[in-house]
Order: C-alpha cells, then sequence, then structure tokens
C-alpha cells in the first residue's frame, strides 16, 4: 500500500521532462579514434594492459564479425547504424581504472550521487547502521570503465570475487579463461560477436563453493558520452552450493543522436548453486518525438551447468529507444531451474522485443515464465520467447504466462511463443492475455476520487504485482516508481 | 454563503441537493437525454423507472461526469454549484457517488488498498488529512460487517472472481465508507437473488440520513419493495415524463411501460 502511494506522489512530483537522468556530466575523456578496425581491438586491449590471449581471443571475435550481418527477424525498425561512425572506446581522463575512492575525480561521485547510487561506503555504512544484510556492494561502470567498486575488501573475506571485468582479466586469469565465452561463445550473434571484439569494461563475480555471497552485488552503467557505444561484459560464477543476487541498473543522458549499447552477460551455475540476477534497465527512451535515445541490444545467458542449479533472471524495462534482449537460460544440469520474470514497460515511440529462452537438455529440468508488457503512447511491445525440450530431457516442465496491457490506442502489443519438443514426457504450458486499461476501468476509479494519474498507477501496480514481488526488496519500490514515471502522460 | 443558498432553494424553500434543468446529452449525433428536469431534495429518496433505452444508465453517467458523452444543453446544479464542467474525479470529492450496474475489475489489486486509495484522493481534494491506518481499518470492519462483507474479500482483488452479490456488495460497502452526499444506484438489483437483495438494501436504507439524497435507478419495481422512495419519475426517451408516489411504481408493474414508450415517441 504505501508503494502505492509513493509511487503516486513520485507521479506527481514529475514536471515535463519526464527522464530524470539526463544530465550530462562535463568531464574530460580519453577517446579511441572513430570507427572500427583490429588497430581499434589492439588500441582497447593495450589500454587495458591485457595480456596477449585475450588480445587474440578479441581479434578472433573481430575477424568473425566482419562475416557476420545484422539480424532482422525483430519486430523493430531503424535506421542502418553506421558501425564506422561510433566511438568504441570513451573513458574518463582522470580514471585509469577502479581504484580507492579517495582518487576518484569527485565529478564523476556527483554523477553517481545524482543518480542516487552510493559509492562511499562510509556514507552506506552510516545509512542503514545495523542493518548490514542490506547493503549493497557497487561496482560503478562510466562509458567504457568501471570506476569504483564498492565493499570488495569486505566481499574478499568471505571470499567472494567482486571486481571489474578488465581486473579479473589481469588478476584471475585462469577463471576468466576457464569461463568467457563459454556460455556465450564469441560465435554466437552479430551484437554479441561485435561486444567480443571491443567490450571494455563490466563486472566480475566468482563466489566460490558453499559460499552465500554476504550482500547483494549491483553494477550501476552510464554512459556519458557521445556516439560512443557501450559494450560490456558480465560473468558471473557460482561455485558448487554458491549463492548470490545481483542487479544492474541503468541510465544515459538526453541525447538528440542514438546511442549502440551491445553488452554480453554470462552466467554459469554449478552443482545446486544458485544465481538471482536482476535488471532494472532505464537507459534513455528517446524524446517524444521518438528523437534519440539507445539501442539496447543485449545477450544475456545463464548456463545451469550443475544439477539442481537455479538461474533467475528479473528486469524491469522501462528505457531504451529499442530494447532487443533475451536473457536466457540453458537447463543443462539434471533438476535444474530456469526463471524469468519481466516487466516490459514501452511509451512514447519505444519498440521492445524482449523475451527469454528456455532451453532444457537435462533431465526433470524446470522453467517458469512471466511476462508483464504494458505499452502506451505509439510504443511497440513484443514479448519473443523459446522453449524447448532436447530429446534427453525426459520430465522437462515449463509454465509461460504472457499478459500484455494497452494504454491508450496507438500502441501494439505482440506474442512470438516458440515451443519445440523433442522429448514426448516434457509438458510445457503457456497461457496469454491481452487486456487494456478500458475507459470504463478508468472512469470507475476517477468515479471513486482518484485521478486519472492515480487510477493508473493503480491498475498498472496491479497487473506487475506478481513480478514486483521476484525483485530484491530493496529495488521492488524503486522500479515500481519508474513504471510510473515511464507512464506518465499515457493517459489524456 | 446566501448566494449559494439562493440557486440551492427550490421554489417551495426547500434544500435541493441535485436540481437538473433541461439537460440534453449526446453520444456522436445520437442525442440521448433530451431535456431532463429533476429535483431531489436534500435527505430524499428518489427512484427512476423506465424502459431499457431511456436514458436511465446515460443520467446516471452524466451526473457522475463520464466522458464521451456532450452536454449540448441545461445544467446539473449540484449542492449549489454548477458542475457541468467538473470532472468526474473533483464531483466524488464533492459527495457524488454512483453505484455501479456493472462494477469492474482491477486485478492484482487488493480490495482493501482500493478502498484506502479512494477514501484518501477524496479526503485529501477536500484538503482533509489522510486516514491513518488503525483509523481506516476500523472503519471498514464496521462497515464491512454490516454488509456481510468478510476479510477475506477484502484481501482479494477488487471484483475479481466476485460473485454478482458480492460486487454489489462492495459498492454499497465503497458508499458506506465514502459518505457521500448524493448516491446514485444503477441497477442495484440486478444480477441479485431475493437473499442479496435484501442485505444490499438493508446495506442502503441504513445509510439514508436527512443530510444524504439517494437517486435510484431501476427497471423493476421489486427493489422499491426494499428501499421505498419517496418520489417516483417514470423517464421515457430521455426525459421524466411522469413523477409521483410510491404508488406510481405499483402501477408501472402492473400495466408495464408500452404506454409511455408510445406517448414518448409521438
Amino acid at each position: 500500500m504505501p508503494a502505492v502511494q509513493e509511487t503516486v506522489d513520485q507521479v506527481r512530483r514529475i514536471d515535463v521532462d519526464q527522464y530524470k537522468y539526463g544530465f550530462v556530466t562535463d568531464i574530460e575523456s580519453d577517446r579511441a579514434p572513430k570507427g572500427l578496425s583490429e588497430d581499434i581491438v589492439r588500441y582497447i586491449s593495450a589500454k587495458k594492459n591485457e595480456p596477449e590471449w585475450m588480445l587474440e581471443w578479441r581479434l578472433e571475435a573481430y575477424r568473425r564479425w566482419l562475416t557476420m550481418t545484422e539480424p532482422t527477424w525483430a519486430r523493430v525498425h531503424y535506421p542502418k547504424i553506421d558501425f564506422d561512425d561510433l566511438y568504441y572506446y570513451s573513458a574518463p581522463k582522470s580514471t585509469k581504472g577502479p581504484k580507492s575512492l579517495d582518487e576518484v575525480d569527485p565529478e564523476l561521485l556527483a554523477t553517481y550521487e545524482k543518480l542516487g547510487i552510493p559509492l562511499r561506503e562510509r556514507e552506506i555504512l552510516a545509512g542503514v547502521e545495523g542493518a548490514s544484510d542490506r547493503r549493497v556492494a557497487v561496482d560503478a561502470v562510466f562509458d567504457s570503465v568501471s570506476v569504483v567498486t564498492t565493499f570488495k575488501e569486505e566481499l574478499k573475506k568471505a571470499g567472494v570475487i567482486f571486481c571489474a571485468i578488465s581486473e579479473a582479466i589481469r588478476e584471475y586469469p585462469d577463471l576468466v579463461r576457464k569461463y568467457l565465452g563459454s556460455v556465450v561463445p564469441t560465435s554466437d550473434n552479430f551484437y554479441a560477436t561485435l561486444n567480443s571484439a571491443v567490450f571494455s569494461d563490466g563486472s566480475f563475480v566468482y563466489v566460490p563453493e558453499g559460499v552465500r555471497c554476504p550482500m547483494e552485488l549491483s553494477t550501476y552503467f552510464r554512459i556519458n558520452e557521445r556516439n560512443t557505444g557501450q559494450f560490456e561484459r558480465t560473468l558471473i560464477i557460482a561455485e558448487k552450493g554458491a549463492y548470490v543476487s545481483y542487479l544492474e541498473g541503468c541510465t544515459a543522458p538526453m541525447r538528440d543522436e542514438n546511442q549502440l549499447h551491445a553488452a554480453v552477460v554470462e552466467l554459469v551455475a554449478l552443482d545446486d548453486a544458485e544465481i538471482k540476477y536482476s535488471t532494472v534497465q532505464n537507459w534513455y527512451p528517446g524524446d517524444k518525438d521518438g528523437k534519440g535515445g539507445i539501442y539496447n541490444f543485449v545477450t544475456k545467458r545463464g548456463d545451469c551447468r550443475g544439477a539442481r542449479s537455479k538461474i533467475s533472471w528479473t528486469q524491469v524495462e522501462t528505457g531504451s529507444a529499442i530494447t532487443w534482449k533475451y536473457p536466457s537460460c540453458i537447463l543443462r544440469g539434471d533438476e535444474s531451474q530456469g526463471e524469468f520474470y519481466s516487466i516490459a514497460v514501452s511509451n512514447g515511440y519505444q519498440q521492445v522485443d524482449s523475451g527469454t529462452k528456455m532451453i532444457h537438455l537435462g533431465k526433470n529440468t524446470r522453467s517458469r515464465i512471466i511476462s508483464k508488457g504494458i505499452a502506451a503512447g505509439r510504443s511497440d511491445n513484443t514479448y519473443r520467447g523459446l522453449v524447448s525440450a532436447h530429446r534427453k530431457a525426459s520430465g522437462a516442465r515449463n509454465f509461460t504466462n504472457c499478459d500484455s496491457l494497452l494504454i491508450g490506442d496507438q500502441c501494439g502489443a505482440h506474442t512470438v511463443p516458440y515451443i519445440e519438443s523433442k522429448n514426448a514426457s516434457a509438458v510445457f504450458e503457456h497461457e496469454a492475455t491481452t487486456s487494456k486499461i478500458a475507459d470504463d476501468q478508468l472512469f470507475y476509479c476517477l468515479q471513486r476520487g482518484l485521478t486519472s494519474e492515480e487510477a493508473v498507477a493503480l491498475i498498472v501496480n496491479g497487473f506487475v504485482k506478481d513480478v514486483i514481488q521476484q525483485l530484491p526488496m530493496e529495488f521492488a519500490v524503486e522500479a515500481q516508481k519508474l513504471i510510473s514515471i515511464s507512464l506518465e502522460g499515457s493517459v489524456g | 454563503m446566501t448566494a449559494v443558498r439562493s440557486v440551492a432553494a427550490g421554489m417551495n424553500g426547500q434544500i435541493k441537493m441535485l436540481s437538473i434543468k433541461n439537460l440534453h446529452a449526446s453520444v456522436g449525433d445520437r442525442e440521448i437525454l433530451r431535456g431532463v428536469n429533476l429535483e431531489v431534495p436534500t435527505g430524499q429518496v428518489h427512484a427512476i423507472m423506465g424502459p431499457n433505452g431511456s436514458g436511465k444508465s446515460t443520467l446516471s453517467y452524466v451526473l457522475a461526469g463520464r466522458d464521451g458523452y456532450d452536454i449540448t444543453d441545461g445544467s446539473i446544479v449540484f449542492g449549489g454549484e454548477e458542475i457541468v464542467e467538473t470532472p468526474a474525479e473533483e464531483r466524488a470529492a464533492k459527495g457524488i457517488f454512483l453505484a455501479f450496474q456493472y462494477p469492474l475489475e482491477i486485478p492484482g489489486v487488493a480490495t482493501m488498498t482500493f478502498l484506502k486509495a479512494a477514501m484518501n484522493a477524496q479526503r485529501k481534494a477536500r484538503g482533509e488529512a489522510e486516514l491513518t491506518t488503525p483509523d481506516f481499518m476500523r472503519r471498514v470492519k464496521v462497515a464491512a460487517e454490516k454488509l456481510n462483507v468478510t476479510q477475506e474479500m477484502l484481501r482479494r482483488p477488487l471484483n475479481v472472481g466476485f460473485s454478482g452479490g458480492e460486487k454489489k456488495r462492495n459498492e454499497i460497502l465503497q458508499m458506506a465508507l465514502l459518505e457521500p452526499k448524493l448516491a446514485i444506484l444503477d441497477e442495484t438489483d440486478s444480477g441479485l437473488d431475493i437473499d442479496a437483495l435484501k442485505t444490499v438494501s438493508d446495506g442502503v436504507n441504513a445509510l439514508r440520513a436527512p443530510n444524504r439524497s439517494m437517486l435510484v435507478i431501476t427497471h423493476y419495481q421489486r427493489l422499491l419493495d426494499h428501499i421505498v422512495p419517496d418520489v417516483v419519475h417514470v423517464m421515457a426517451a430521455g426525459r421524466i415524463v411522469r413523477s409521483g408516489g410510491p404508488e406510481l411504481a405499483l402501477e408501472l408493474e402492473a400495466n408495464g411501460y408500452a404506454d409511455y414508450v408510445g406517448a414518448a415517441a409521438a
């Protein structure tokens, strides 16, 4: 109940300009020359002081990428991207890589403060004194580099490694070599291959056997620089019996031109391990006429490699001009479980083509998909999902529920399920509904005294409740607010 | 205050809760209300009866301020104030309540949550403090018990999977909690069996008060056996064509609406 009220208050406070993270940080940056070539790949690798094997890995991906073409099957439309007109590397000049907070440019700290992301451990501790379970360790990635990672020392005591991936490549090469590209191979798809060639930073998490990560881990991605692609790479490994909950958040300034974001996330869960991965995606969606905004072309995949392992994706997608992402689970281990909970909100001219893939390979594997799409304005919102059972996946179970809510009459909601079963004992269920915030539903609320903003917030909160409940507590309220802000002005 | 009084007071000096004059309303180019004149004094219960398509439900929607109707002529004065231009949510805060013929469902929103949101929205609009949770819970408990509304029902999503009787009881519960000055009951008897009709009618009768008026819209006379009106109006083809005492309802029950349908068309 209080969350609903807060949502309503929040919505009311918003003025004309709905995207509150649209500011630009004025900071000098160090950029690679425009365009993409082997030299640029070498430049990035050199900037990161990478070992030779890493450079080779990148170059192989780059050569592969040259032979590939962009996918066109998604229900999204945009002008052809000129990949030679982009910058592939940009770093704040004052920061060469993650270091202690005292050395971080105050301008950057101020930026994260403005975004509401606490980076000073001292302050975080002061803020939530005594509530040790509510602390969140943060890795802050600004354009192409990780600026700082908090609580590193404390995590290290528990044996958990949480650092920038560029640091992991140097410090933990054996782990990185073993797992990088093992879930999303360099040849996977156009954008994942591009990412493999030019990725600059991202987070690395390693939770050793039997360890339950003592706090939430989170990464905040910020694109600042103009005409710059952001290619982050995240790798999370949970050893046998380990548990980790990880959250990523993303924002970007308001710019007239479109910006490309092509990330790759790989998760590996070994026997009895569990990874919970939550995303609150709020990249700049473009203005009310559809100008500008982020192209969010992302490959996220989790491998339930061990028996009884579990991977759960929860996403709240409100930003980006175009979203193209399908966080997936490969259910390789026997009795492993995959989950996908999604809220995708589109307004204005946003285009969303998102969903998941649940690939059942092991015996008695289970998966669950709950997708809530909300389309308003002139947006298009597509759920695209694959559920498949391999020949040997006896006893595979899936339950899918896709609900779409339409606000207004100029938006579209589409559901495209693919179901492939090669094992007769597999049981797959699919439910889908499409509804509209009907005029009479709205009138009913108005007649009881609610304003139209309050009414929409209430109806939408009810619609997304099942998914919001899956988010870590700290972010559930935040996500609820975000959804309402995204829908601001959607009812005339 | 005197200016308000002069508008609110009718010819006979009684205070009018509601005064409708020559009200014309259309949807698209179809005129549905064709000059409605109606006065409801404070504290009285008036019934509007009429055949299907006579404009009864349209009148209730227009009074509540629903979008989609063009008010082409006439006035609606509520509590001494012209409200034709007032948005629906403001009318609600001023004290107009409509019990819907078909209450709407809101999946995922607990009935309790909805009640609190509505009560506080109206209080806020009137510049009153929001209810504290204990105060709210106490009010709900008292009102719910009278209407046989269980705690379990209050936890369920609003009207989702409710039976016809549960939905109507829920409407009266909202009316009891929102304490309107004017309650419009649109076909509240539809879809109710005799026991449910009694519960709902008892609930409505308990809310009769000297400072509250009601407009009971119904097709059948049977509701008026339970909620006995002060005045009965007959509506046909978008106008009030006859008014009288409670006995008029019995006459309609016996003779049907045929006379009025013919007369109004002529």
